[in-house]
This record gives structure tokens, sequence and C-alpha cells, in this order.
């Protein structure tokens, strides 16, 4: 019995003549949908897999299915003869094209033996010369494979062999998912073994008692088991290249330490192999001083850079840690080209003007989710880019040397006692942006112009069609706000179900049951105010403004509207109300209470017709004025024919027309003032959303109605709202919560907003709508015209579509908290503005707008 | 909504006005209900006498069959329950008209056939009309027909009116005029049309429609908009008029070319761009807010363009565009050449990289300028092609266009209007932060001092 093991994520090529048993062998080792036939692509392209007239079109075939598997990190076998070295050039190819390892399993049976085989098989009637043919070819080949680039070749060169090989799979050497740390993960040390040691200190590891003289290794090792990654880089140009190898590999060779090649790692291994090398940027000083240690020493480092991964894919592939860096597309993956990018990143061949290479800013385009942690170049300052770290902050020319703290996501950084080498370049020096913030600047189209899925953190991931999508990007670039401000787009709110009988359309009683029916009964209702919806982000001043959301226009924040437009044409009234909300939270000392530096409210605008003017003149009013006037000349028409009682009922039916056409009237003056200046503004803040490092979804509608109304005590143009809490188990609280909605709808009020008291509830089958309008009588009159409460039309109007309504506002609800969730945890705008993106997407699906 | 019909008799008349009931063929003492389409329809008389007799005809349409549609299979004609259309005089009043007073329209009574045939005293009251126009919209339409004329409004905004005409006339012109001209007032149809209408329109038309001064207007409405229709309900009209103009798909002039057309700016535009691109040997060509491709047009003919992508922010526009440059049937070699993508100037595309010249004709003054740094980066940032030509308005020159108010921009989607000092100063700033130099041009005719109606910029990237 002979066993191997192969890589769990490989090419297996089968090669082997006609009749050698290569289907029966995949069948037995391999799962029925990891294997990709050539006769069978060969019958799918032509209904005859013997068809040779057909074998380009299946090969084809074959290497797409066998791509897109690789791309997808699937272990692949193909099943075809394979016998020609033309033919297996171009499935090496397409390993390498993925990083997938190719591995060669040859079939090297009697061209007899298969002979007799085929001839006990339907469609297989070749002659004898077939697997002669196959065979010779095999057979030729048989030495290069390896040189072909097969990185593993097992050649069975009878049936007994063939059934004897047995076959384990293992994980590829950088694929350590299951360990998760936690990790200190340490820059570039180049030879600062001083400072090494420092940070090691630092970060609570004990490092054994050392002689710096000696050659032996250095162990250190963490009392709660963390554990260290070192990116490369462990020599040259520092002053105690030795004692860091020490350390280094004493760590790593004791289990508390794991490194991976850098591009000096990889040059010092081929002068101790004795290969032709400039001794340049300080392997000059690294190899004086090894020149003065032990052979065996010598030895011990050669192997130990020898062995050195490419990179580590670490905690269920959430981190890679690479010398410097690696794309997405690269996890996980092995291959002489992720070998070479992990050690030098990117490059054109390009040098700039210090004759440094020029590097592809991978990371600018990264979109990957696991972090990738990695050093190289040499940084002013640490900093996260699209989920990548770059750790590497010069130690060795004068600059610092950085851990990071994963996951904790926390940076530990050291100082050298000097600079020991003069770097090619200043160290890059950020401006007055963060580097994602700089890198936020622009959003790509391309990221977005797509069937977007977004994953929620409330058990939920949301589907957007590319149509929705490209719509969305169409409004979001011809009518929002600069991105960088627009961290949140609001939901739709869901309608109460239907009164079934009676005079209203929406009544309290609905709501309330529909909660608790789902077990909610401690409520709260809320005035629901009739202006416009608006969004203000503030922040204490420009500058925290520029430093939090990296924007560049010297505002302290901004008002748009709920599809993300600026809700003031004029910015100077913008910027005025945003001054006053500004000084009020200084006044109501929630800027230190809530410890922030910027807020983000959810409010309404009044009056209705600051922003509403055009949809009052062109459809509101007129509406009213043509149904007042319709029914007054009939009226009058009617009057003068007072012998006509079978004029009766259209006198009935025209006299209520004229009462609701003045109820609607009278309804829309309530909500419409001049407002010259920004003291005729009415804003009313129902939620605070979010402050620094917070989304006040965990607080309850009572904590933010209280924080309210004390942010409205300190202007006169924040508006408290009017609310209570009730428990829907008690008639009382009922009976009170019924009146009050009464009493307020009949003086003009839109309704109430009935919620649960607590921000999210989750129920049996997701979550339950976090709040729900109970429109007036009269205020609906605005939105299904006047006359919508006459008998004979109300009751066609209470079969609504509320399903769709309920599932779009669960939907924009979960999207809406999650870009805010991203840009309160600092991830990079381009997630944030995905979730933006969405909930407009989502405003583009047919929905009927009355609910 | 309704229409009072008064017909009077002076003292001595060899008629009575009560003969009206006899012309309507709706008996004077009764009240006549009717459901039609939109509604209900009811007649009735408030005043019967010998001098003057009146029949009110009342439209009260059902407004929730309007958006909902009549049961749960159909949609409704509207969208908004919110609208005037269930109480204003239109279409649906037109065309129960034709339901309920057919014989009258096409002239016929069976009692009093002579009095049908005469011209009498008749007033019209149309209450209320949500007017698409000004007060004089009336006078206009109704004058030349012989009426007199009173209108006032019966709001603030003069939208909803109250109009009364009055004419010695046929009652079935009277009533064809009405039938005609209601809709023209309100200017907006309920149902779809197609060429029936044109039959519908002349049919009631006939003897007056034709030699109408305000013939052109009339039809325009009536047939909403459709050119195409238009055209031909007018060359059958007149048959001197031309009728080959009937492409659907003829780009609609952008409001700014009506202001611009004496001297054909936009040709001149796109010539000098053309002549841009020429004069730097570029290739591969990028335009930036293409439109309906009315530059790429031009650039696919010329063989040295050998790549020419067209973007554009609408998915609208963009099937336009790919219908007047014929992408849909292209061949496989056209289709490499030039393509078309969606894509956004506030936002960078990887796509656009590698270019040998951005344009950007007439396309900056559509975005916000808070999002125009968004725009530099994007275009001299990232993408970086080798040249970028740019044009935009020179607001200066608005004072030189006939019927501009001041202020006013010449499209309503312009975000903005620059003068050339404006303009140059953004575009030096740009230049220089993104390593390009810059030339300035006009473009169209030059007034001495407010410059070119247009101004170009040619930026090259790197070249000192």
């Amino acid at each position: 019995m002979t066993q191997i093991s192969i890589p769990d994520f490989a090419l297996v090529v089968l090669i082997g003549a006609t009749g050698s048993g290569k289907s029966s062998f995949a069948r037995k080792h391999f799962r029925e949908t990891e294997i990709v036939s050539s006769d069978q692509c060969r019958a799918l392209v032509s209904d005859d897999e013997t068809d040779l007239a057909a074998t380009a079109d299946a090969f084809d075939l074959l290497t797409y299915t066998a791509g897109l598997r690789l791309k997808r990190r699937m272990l692949t076998v193909i099943d075809a003869t394979s016998v020609k070295r033309e033919d297996r050039a171009k499935l090496v190819a397409l390993a390498r094209k993925y990083h997938a390892l190719p591995v060669a399993l040859v079939l090297d049976i009697d061209p007899k033996l298969c002979h007799e085989r085929n001839a006990t098989r339907p469609n297989r009637d070749f002659g004898e010369h077939v697997p002669r043919n196959h065979s010779r070819a095999l057979r030729r080949g048989l030495r290069s494979l390896q040189k072909e680039g097969f990185r593993q070749v097992q050649v069975m060169k009878s049936p007994d062999q063939v059934d004897a090989l047995q076959i384990t799979r293992e994980p590829l050497w950088t694929d350590k998912r299951t360990d998760h740390g936690p990790f200190d993960i340490i820059g570039d040390i180049h030879g600062c073994f001083d400072e090494l040691t420092e940070l090691l200190t630092r970060l609570g590891y004990a490092i054994d008692p050392f002689d710096p003289a000696a050659e032996d290794l250095i162990t250190a090792a963490h009392p709660q088991g963390r554990r260290v990654i070192f990116v490369g880089d462990i020599t040259d140009r520092g002053p105690q290249n030795v004692n860091a190898l020490r350390l280094v590999m004493g760590m790593v060779a004791q289990g508390s330490a794991q490194c991976v090649i850098g591009n000096h790692d990889f040059k010092l291994n081929k002068w101790l192999k004795g290969k032709s090398v400039t001794l340049n940027h300080g392997l000059d000083l690294t190899a004086a001083e090894l020149e003065k240690t032990s052979d065996a020493f010598r030895k011990t480092v050669q192997d130990f850079t020898w062995d050195l991964r490419s990179h580590l894919w670490l905690a269920d592939g959430t981190l890679v840690v690479a010398h410097a860096g690696l794309k997405a597309d690269m996890h996980g993956r092995g291959s002489g080209t992720v070998r070479n990018f992990a050690m030098f990143g990117e490059t054109t061949g390009e040098v700039d003007e210090f004759g440094l290479p020029v590097r592809l800013e991978w990371a600018r385009d990264y979109r990957g989710a696991a972090d990738v942690v990695y050093g190289h170049t040499p940084m002013a300052e640490a900093e996260w880019l699209n989920n990548t770290f770059c750790i590497d902050t010069g130690c060795v020319f004068g600059g610092k040397l950085t851990a990071l703290r994963w996951p904790e996501r926390e940076t530990v950084a050291v100082t050298p006692a000097r600079q020991y080498a003069e770097p090619a370049k200043p160290l890059d020096h950020g401006q007055n942006l963060s580097a994602q913030q700089d890198h936020d600047r622009l959003l790509y189209f391309d990221d977005y112009a797509t069937k977007m899925r977004i994953e929620t953190r409330f058990k939920s991931t949301i589907q957007i069609p590319e149509e929705n999508s490209l719509a969305a990007l169409e409004v979001m670039s011809r009518f929002a706000v600069d991105p960088r401000w627009l961290i949140y787009l609001p939901p739709t709110m869901a309608a109460c179900p239907t009164a079934p009988d009676g005079p209203f359309l929406e009544h309290p009683a609905q709501a309330i049951a529909h909660y608790a029916d789902r077990g909610v009964t401690d409520l709260v209702a809320e005035e629901k105010h009739m202006g416009s919806r608006a969004l203000l982000v503030v922040a204490r001043d420009a500058g925290t403004a520029q430093t939090r959301f990296g924007v560049e226009d010297g505002k302290t924040g901004v008002i748009y509207t709920r599809t993300g437009r600026p809700f003031f044409k004029d910015e100077t009234q913008e910027a005025q109300i945003i001054d006053r909300v500004s000084t009020a939270m200084a006044k109501a000392d929630l800027w230190s209470g809530l410890q922030t530096d910027w807020v983000l409210l959810d409010a309404e605008l009044m009056p209705w017709s600051a922003k509403a003017q055009v949809l009052l003149q062109k459809q509101y009013r007129p509406t009213v004025a043509a149904a007042q006037a319709s029914a007054a000349a009939v009226l009058e028409a009617i009057n003068r024919a007072p012998h006509l009682a079978e004029l009766e009922p259209l006198k009935t039916l025209s006299q209520q027309q004229a009462v609701n056409a003045q109820a609607m009237g009278r309804t829309i003056d309530g909500y419409c003032w001049d407002a010259p200046s920004i003291d005729d503004y009415h804003i009313a803040p129902f939620h605070i959303l979010a402050t620094e490092g917070q989304v006040h979804t965990d607080k309850s509608h009572t904590w933010h109605m209280e924080t309210i109304e004390n942010l409205a005590q300190a202007d006169p143009i924040l508006k408290p709202t009017g609310w209570r809490r009730f428990d829907s188990g008690n008639p009382d609280d009922i009976a009170a919560i019924t009146n009050w909605w009464l009493t307020h709808t009949a003086a003009g009020g839109e309704g109430l907003v009935i919620k649960p008291t607590v921000f999210l509830v989750r129920g049996e089958r997701g979550l339950i709508q976090p709040a729900m309008k109970v429109r007036g009588r009269d205020y609906l009159r605005i939105i299904y015209g006047p006359d919508y409460d006459m008998p004979a039309n109300i009751e066609r109007l209470r079969k609504r579509g509320l399903g769709r309504k309920f599932s779009l506002a669960e939907r924009e609800f979960k999207l809406g908290f999650e870009g805010l969730h991203r840009f309160v945890e600092r991830l990079p705008l381009s997630k944030v503005h995905a979730c933006a993106l969405a909930v407009l997407a989502l405003e583009s699906e047919p929905s009927d707008p009355r609910l | 909504m309704q229409i009072e019909l008064t017909l009077t008799a002076q003292a001595g008349a060899d008629y009575s006005a009560r003969d009206l009931g006899y012309l309507l063929h709706k008996h004077p003492d009764h009240v006549h209900v009717r459901d039609v389409a939109a509604g209900q329809l009811t007649i009735f008389y408030p005043e019967i006498s010998d001098d003057s007799t009146t029949a009110v005809v009342h439209l009260n349409v059902d407004p929730v069959a309007l958006v909902r549609g009549k049961n749960d299979h159909s949609d409704g004609l509207l969208s908004q329950y919110v609208n005037d259309r269930p109480y204003v005089a239109s279409t649906f009043l037109s065309v129960s008209l034709t339901r309920a007073l057919g014989q009258s329209m096409s002239g016929k009574s069976k009692e009093r056939q002579d009095l049908a045939d005469r011209e009498l005293p008749y007033r019209a009251r149309i209450l209320p009309i949500a007017l698409a126009g000004e007060l004089d919209l009336a006078r206009l339409l109704f004058e030349p027909l012989g009426y007199q004329v009173e209108i006032h409004a019966v709001d603030d905004s003069a939208r909803v009116v109250d109009l009364v005409i009055s004419g010695t006339t046929r009652l079935s012109a009277l009533l064809n005029h009405l039938y005609v001209l209601i809709p023209v007032l309100d200017n907006a149809k309920h149902y779809f049309i197609d060429k029936e209408e044109i039959d519908k329109l002349l049919a009631k038309g006939e003897g007056w429609l034709a030699t109408h001064p305000a013939r052109d207007l009339i039809t325009r409405r009536a047939l909403k908009h459709r050119r195409a229709l238009m055209n031909m309900a007018l060359a059958r009209l007149d048959e001197s008029l031309a009728t080959d103009d009937l492409d659907e798909d003829e780009p609609r002039p952008e409001p700014e070319e009506h202001l611009e057309t004496p001297i054909r700016l936009h040709d001149l535009r796109l010539d000098a761009v053309e002549q841009v691109l020429k004069s730097h040997h570029t290739a591969s060509v990028l335009d930036l807010g293409c439109g309906e491709g009315k530059l790429m047009r031009r650039l696919i003919k010329d063989g040295t363009f050998t790549r020419i992508v067209g973007v554009d922010p609408s998915v609208r526009t963009l099937e336009k565009a790919n219908r007047r440059l014929y992408l849909n049937q292209a061949s496989d070699a056209m289709a490499q050449r030039v393509t078309l993508q969606m894509g956004s100037l506030t936002y960078g595309d990887r796509r656009w990289k590698g270019f040998d010249a951005a344009t950007l004709v007439e396309v900056i003054e559509h975005i916000e300028p808070h999002r125009l740094s968004a725009l530099a980066l994007s275009v001299f940032g990232d993408a970086k092609p080798g040249l970028v030509v740019m044009t935009t308005p020179n607001r200066e020159y608005n004072a030189l266009f006939d019927g501009m108010e001041d202020g006013q921009l010449r499209h309503p989607d312009h975000r903005f209007e620059w003068t050339r000092a404006k303009f140059q100063g953004w575009a030096d700033a740009v230049a220089a932060q993104y390593d390009y130099t810059v030339t300035y041009a006009p473009l169209g005719p030059v007034d001495d001092t407010h410059g070119g109606p247009s101004q170009m910029a040619t930026f090259t990237r790197g070249a000192a």
C-alpha cells in the first residue's frame, strides 16, 4: 500500500492512456463533483463523448469549468488522457492562474491491457494503436513532469499499484485557518534587536535570559499564550542582525511565534547557499556578522529562511499576514506568483526618482473581507486602508517598531535609540487626512454597478438587483450630498394595518394589536410631525468635521433629505442651523455627556412648505381649489332647481365634497407658514442615531425622547416631540392613547407613531417593525385625496398592500443601521456608501407611496 | 366639474329657449343620470323659460377608480390620489359629452332639425378648468371662432379658472369646439393616444380647425405633444406640409439649444472638440457625459479613432444613444471599437484608465459645485488621460440671448454657469493640482464684451 498526501487545494491532473482506468481511479478517490472529465465535456458539447471533432470545444469547456472551480478555491481533478505535453501545459497554466498547486497522478499501464479493457466497453472500439500511441507519448514526457511545473508527481506502473494507492489531503502550508490567535504582529525588524526586545516586553512577553554574544537561540513567551507573527525582513541595515535571528528563530522553534518570508530573508538565504548576490542594502552588515558565527549557526539560519512561508492565512480566513501584502484572490493559495507578490508586492518594473521600484497600490483596490497585515514599505504611521494594515514604520530608519494586537486592532510601538540607516526616500508623511480618508476621497463606480449583496449584522444578507443599483447610482451622482457626509439613509416607515371598518382608514388599535400579536406590549407613542424628513450631521466644529469625516468643504455639518439630497439650496442657511444645533449640543452638555465630537440626528423639519413649495403649488393647492369650485358650482345650480327632488343625492354628495375640500385645505394650511429666517423653522429630532463609537439603537426610545427634550431646551428652533410610554395590556393606557390620537389629529396633527419602547426587537421571523405610523383622518386627505373617506371610496381603499411595505421597511432599516455601524467602526467609506446606495436602490422598487 | 349650456331667445324670436331640451334630446323636466367610464354624468335644467333655458352637464369622477382601476386586475390611469383630475374639465368631460350628447354633436335633432341647423345665441360656462397657460390662452382659442370670452381665476395660483364663452352658432359647432378645446386648455389627456386620435381630432375639427390661427398649438396639445402624430395631422390639414419627418427617435433639442439655435452652437462645439482630438492625434477617446452620442457619432466616422467609449449616468439616455449609434446592430468590429457604459463623474472608475483623451462637452455645469472636486480627482487624478477637452457655457454671453431673464440659466438642470474668469480660475487650479497644462478658447461668434457663447479648456497631461 502506498500512501501519498496532496494539498486540499490543488489541480490534480490524471495522466494515462485511454483504458488505463483513470475514471474509476478518479471516482474512487475524489467526489464526483470534483472531477472534470473530457469525455463528459465532449458529450455536453456534441451529444457524443467519442466525437473527436468536438475535442477543441470540449477542452474549452473543461478548462472553463475547472477555472471556475479553482477560482472558488475548490480542489479539481482533470480526467483526460493528458498524455501530450502541450495539453498539460495548458492545465499547468490554468493552475498557476488561480494559484493552485498542479499535481500529476500518472497511470502508466501496459497499452495491451488498456486495449483489452476498451474492448469490453461500448463506444471504445478504438484500434490497438490508440492506447499504444498514448502510452508512448506518456512515457516520453514522464521525466520532465516536474520541469513542466507539476509540484508533485506520483507514477503508478501497474493496476496493482493503482489499486494500492491511498490519497490523503492536507491543508496548504499557509493555511492556518484553525489558528485564531490572539496574535501580536510585528513589523520589519532589520536587525533592531534592542527595540524588538523592548517591544516584546511592552507586549507582555517574558524573554528568557540570554548571552548577547553567544549564538544559541533566544526564547520568549507570553504568559497568556499570545503569539507573535513576524512579517519578515529580520536582518540587514540594523546593528544586531544575528541576535535578531536568534530571537526570531528561537520563538518560532518554541512555538511562541510564526514568521513569513521577507525579501531580505530570501536574499539572505541565497547568500547562505553560496549563490551570487550583491552585498548591498544592508546585507553586507548581516553577512559580516554571520561570517563570525559557526557553520552550524549559519546552517540553522539557512534552513530557517528556506522554510519560511509566503504568507499565513489565519482565523477562518479573516486574517492574512504577508511581508508585502497580498491580494484577495491569492489568500490561502500557493504559486510562484503568490510568493513573489508576498515578498515584493506588485511592481511594474518602473523605478521612481529615488531608484526604488514603483509599487502598484494594491491596497487601494483591496475589497476583501480579510484583514491583511503587512510590512515592507516604510510608512510614517501605521494605518488601516480598506482592511489592510501596513505595519512597517521604518524602525531602522529612525521611525519606530510597531506591533498590531489582533483581533483587538490596537497598535503598540517603540522608537529606536537612533537612526541606523538612511532611507532612500523620506518616509511618507500623511496630510491632514488619514490614509483611509485620503483614499475615500474617491469612491469607485465599478464597485457598485452590479448586483449588490450586503451582509448585515442583523442576521440577514440583503440583495439589490443590478438595475436598482444603477438607478440609485444615477440619483446619487446627480443629486446627493458628498458621500463622506452621507453616512446613513433612513428607512421607510410602515403604515399600520388598515382599520377593518368604521370611518377611519388608520387607527391606533391596529398598530397596538400588531405589536401585541408579536408579544410586544411595552410601547411608546410619539407625535408625528408634518414637515420634511431631515438628517442632520453635526460636528462640534469644522476641524472636528474634517478629522472625523475626512471632508474638505470646511463645513461643520450638513442637513440632507431622506434621499440624500441637500435639504437647503442655500448653504448659508444650512450652516446657520448647523451652528445653532452644534451650540445647543454644547449648552445641553451633550458633547461631553455622549463623549463625542459629532452627532447624527434624525428629525422632521417644518414647515412643510419650506421643502414642498413646488408640490404645494402644482398639486395640492390646485386640487383643493378645483374640488371646492367644482362642488360650489354644482350646488349653486342645484339650488336654482328646487323643483327637482331627484337631485337630492347629488346635493348631499356635493355638500360633503365641499366640506372635504375645505378640511383638506385647512389641514394643508396648518403645515405651511412663511419662513424667511431660520428662527421660523422648527426642527423636531426624534432619534439620536449615532455619536462617536456608538449607534444608539441599544437605547430605548424613552432615552432618545428624554435626551432630545434636554437638547431642545437649549434652542427654540429645536422642538421636543410629544410622547407617552404605555402598556398595551392596560385598557386605560389604550383609551388615553386613542384619545390623544383623536384630539391631536382633530387639531390638524398628522398622527402618532407607535413603537416598541426598545429600539430593536427580534421576533420569531426577523425584526419586528421598529415603528408604525397611525395617521389622522384629515391628514389622509393629503394622501388619498379629499373624498377618500366617503363610504363608497373608503371600503375600496381598505385593501392595501402592506406586506411589501413591511418587508421594505425592515430591509431598509437593517441596511441603514448596518451602514451606520460601519461608519462608527471606521470601516472604509466604500462599505458605508454601499449601504446608503442600497437603501436608495430599494426605494426605487415599486411600492405604494401612500403607505 | 360641469358645463352649463344656455340658449336664449329674444322677445319676438321664432323659437323658444325651451327648445334646448329638443336639441339636447334631454327632457327639461327630468334629471338625467348616466354612468360613464369616468364616473357619473348628471344632466338637469336649473332654469327653463321661453327666454332662457340652461342645461347643466355635471360629471362626478370616481377618484378611487382613477388610481386603482376599475377592478383588481387593472391599474388606474393616475398614480396620485391628490390630483385635480376628478374636479376639473378635461378629456373625461369631453369623452362624456360624446357619450351623452352624441346626436347633438353631430348636428341632429329629431324634433327641431331646423334649429339644430341654425345659428342661435348660446352661452357655455365651463367650471372649473385647470388652465395650462395664461388667461389669454382661452381668448386665443375661442375668439377666432367668433365667441366672446369671459374668464377669471378662482384661486390664488390662477391655475383654476371659470370660463364663459358666448356667441351665435350652431349647437353642434359649439359642442365640437368644446370637445376639442377643453383638453387643449387643460393640456393633459387621460388616455393613450395613437393614430386614431388624428381621425377623431379632424372629424371634430371639421370646418374650423384647418383655418384656426392657433391650429399648431391645438394640434400639438390635442396629440399630447407627440411630434410624429402632430406632423401627420398638420399634413392632413394642410397638404403643403412635409410628411417625411416621422422619426420618433429624432433627438429632442435640449432647452439650451433653442436659445442657441441661431448660431448652431452645438455643431460648432462638436467641430471644435473633434478638431482638438485630431490635432493631438488621439486614438482612444472617453466621452464622459456622452448623452445621446452626438460627439461619438462624429468620431465613429473617423477611422483614426480606434476606441470610443461613451459614458453617461442615465440608463435611459444610454439606451437612446445605443439606438442612435446603431450599436444594437453593430458588427463585432464596431462593437469592439465603440462601447457605451454607465458611469458617473462623481465616482472614480477603473475602466477609464489608459485613454488618450477624455471629453466633457457641456457636462460640468450639470454637476453640483460641491461635487466638482470629486470630478477633478476622478478624471485628472485617477483616470489621467493624456488630453482632456472640456466645454461649458459662458455665462457672460447670456446677456445676448433673447428672452432670457436675469440670472436664468440655459437649462433647468444646469447647476451653475460660469463666466470666463470663473471657469479659468477653476481649471487653472485643477491643472496645477494634477500636473496638467491648460489652454482656453471661445466657442461660437465672439462678442467683444461678453466673449463667445461657450468656452473650451484643453488640458494636456504633464507638458509644461
